[in-house]
């Protein structure tokens, strides 16, 4: 006999002038391997069809269903039922655009940060198609590999109190990227190039190490020696 | 076949600073400060704690630190000296942590949620750095600038006096804790904020135990040290006043005493 469980889930839709916000309680019986993706699928398909929450992969590759599960950061899809209580609470997001219920807009806010941050690859400006790539080293393709697993889904930013605190702090993801373009050798810039962008309050030196990121990164990034070796080398910058 | 060393490659940027390198300094300024801070903390809890082997060993450190054993003769301008560096970097310390303080209503309470829902030991140690540090804005000036302008008056009975005759206890009782739970959280942030674990879950397990067992050392040595103020105090509350004469140590200096 497999456990009743009974899922508070947050409902609110901000399009509509009369919504307000608030939470409705859902009970529903569990079922072997039920991961929240499931659960959520099929209160939606049998008791609120109304009810917003996003998925895509369902495989813990997209980023999409990143929620809080009992107040923590984590994908929807990776989680199992079994794994929590029988009391459920969800919520979305905090720190982000919501859309609706569960529903919150981590593209907006991504994209800002990725703009703000320069985080795409500056090479010299003499890229050809038709000349064969640079080798590069493997050892360095697989740290840039290892920081390229990160899938913007916002848990960080959701489980840093300095993010949720001060707005423009661009958070454990907004680092990382940073630390994964220094680590890029095609990308042609400096220290203090990169310490133009993260060299403040709102970057890297706002980051008070309370590692909310590094614990709640659905893929075990290594956030904290990311930030660490960040901040190492643009300290420097100061002299 | 041009052999010529290639150019060097362009930067995309400005060549004009536009970021100041003061952020840099202010951090590192912050946690060097912390740094200095807490461990002068450790240290200074092991010369105050020698109260609890004797009167006389207190009485050693103390007369040490004013150049006793060296000069012949105790200069208590060289403690007050120390003090004011501490005073200092104190001062210095609490302008630049006060920066990371929660600066409105709003900020307190976004932060209280997310501590609260978490149920994350980093964050809510935290909270209780924000308010052991809050606490010593106003509790160490006490303390610092009566050493600054009395550095004199450390001794077994000085102290003793002090605490108990004077009222200090109950302040620092609590600077105490204060300063124990503040300065443990600010040295085990510091390591977490430096340095770059290969493995950071079974790094921060011991850091953790390192830092809560060093914070439980050094508060039972303060609560026994103020303990032993308290009873010496209370013994020589009739006394108030009286300086302290050693009774077991070589060379003992011809100090005027009241009597």
């Amino acid at each position: 006999m497999g456990r009743r469980l009974t899922l508070t889930v947050f409902r609110h839709n901000p399009r509509e002038a009369s919504s307000r916000p608030g939470t409705r309680d859902y009970v529903l019986d569990e079922t072997p391997g039920m991961t929240l993706f499931v659960a959520l699928g099929r209160i939606r398909d049998e008791q609120d069809p109304g009810l917003n929450f996003d998925f895509v992969c369902r495989a813990g590759v997209c980023g999409s269903c990143a929620m809080l599960i009992n107040g923590r950061p984590g994908l929807a899809c990776r989680t199992l039922t079994a794994a929590l209580p029988e009391r459920i609470s969800l919520f979305p997001l905090p720190g982000f655009e919501l859309i609706g219920d569960l529903s919150v807009n981590t593209g907006k806010w991504m994209r800002a940060m990725s703009e703000r941050l320069r985080a795409w690859l500056h090479d010299a400006g003499d890229a050809d198609p038709d000349r064969l790539e640079a080798p590069m080293e493997p050892a360095t393709a697989e740290a840039i590999y290892e920081l390229e697993r990160c899938i913007e889904c916002g848990c960080c930013v959701a489980g840093c109190g300095t993010a949720q605190m001060r707005p423009d702090f661009v958070g454990a993801v907004g680092l990382n990227k940073i630390a994964r373009f220094h680590l890029d050798p095609r990308d042609v810039r400096s220290d203090a190039d990169f310490y133009e962008v993260v060299g403040d309050d709102s970057g890297v030196f706002g980051c008070m190490s309370l590692l909310g990121c590094q614990d709640v990164c659905p893929k075990g990034l290594s956030l904290q020696t990311q930030i660490a070796w960040l901040r190492r080398t643009l300290a420097r910058q100061g002299w | 076949m041009n052999n010529a060393p290639p150019a060097p490659r362009p930067s995309p940027f400005s060549p004009f600073r536009r970021t100041s390198p003061w952020p840099a300094r202010l951090d590192l300024l912050q946690s060097g400060s912390g740094l200095f801070l807490g461990l002068f903390m450790w240290a200074h809890m092991g010369f105050v704690s020698t109260i609890l082997i004797s009167p006389d060993a207190f009485w050693t450190v103390a007369r040490f630190f004013e150049g006793y054993f060296i000069f012949g003769r105790p200069y208590p301008g060289l403690v007050s000296l120390v003090v004011a560096l501490v005073f200092a970097v104190l001062v210095l310390h609490a302008f630049l942590a006060l920066r990371k303080f929660p600066g409105d209503w709003t900020q307190y309470t976004v932060f209280w949620r997310h501590a609260g829902r978490l149920g994350h030991g980093d964050t809510r140690l935290w909270l209780l750095q924000v308010a052991t540090g809050f606490a010593m804005f106003f509790l160490a000036p006490v303390h610092l600038y009566q050493m600054l302008v009395h550095p004199e008056l450390i001794g077994p009975w000085e102290s003793a006096d002090r605490v108990w005759s004077g009222g200090f206890w109950p302040l620092y009782l609590v600077l105490l804790l204060a300063v124990e739970l503040h300065g443990g959280v600010g040295l085990y942030r510091l390591a977490v904020k430096w340095i770059g674990f290969r493995d950071p879950a079974s790094a921060r397990r011991r850091l953790l135990f390192l830092k809560w067992g060093m914070t439980v050392f050094f508060l039972v040595l303060g609560l026994f040290s103020l303990a032993a103020y308290v009873k010496l105090g209370m013994d020589h509350a009739d006394q108030a006043g009286e300086r302290y004469r050693p009774v077991g140590v070589w060379n003992a200096p011809v100090q005027e005493t009241r009597t």
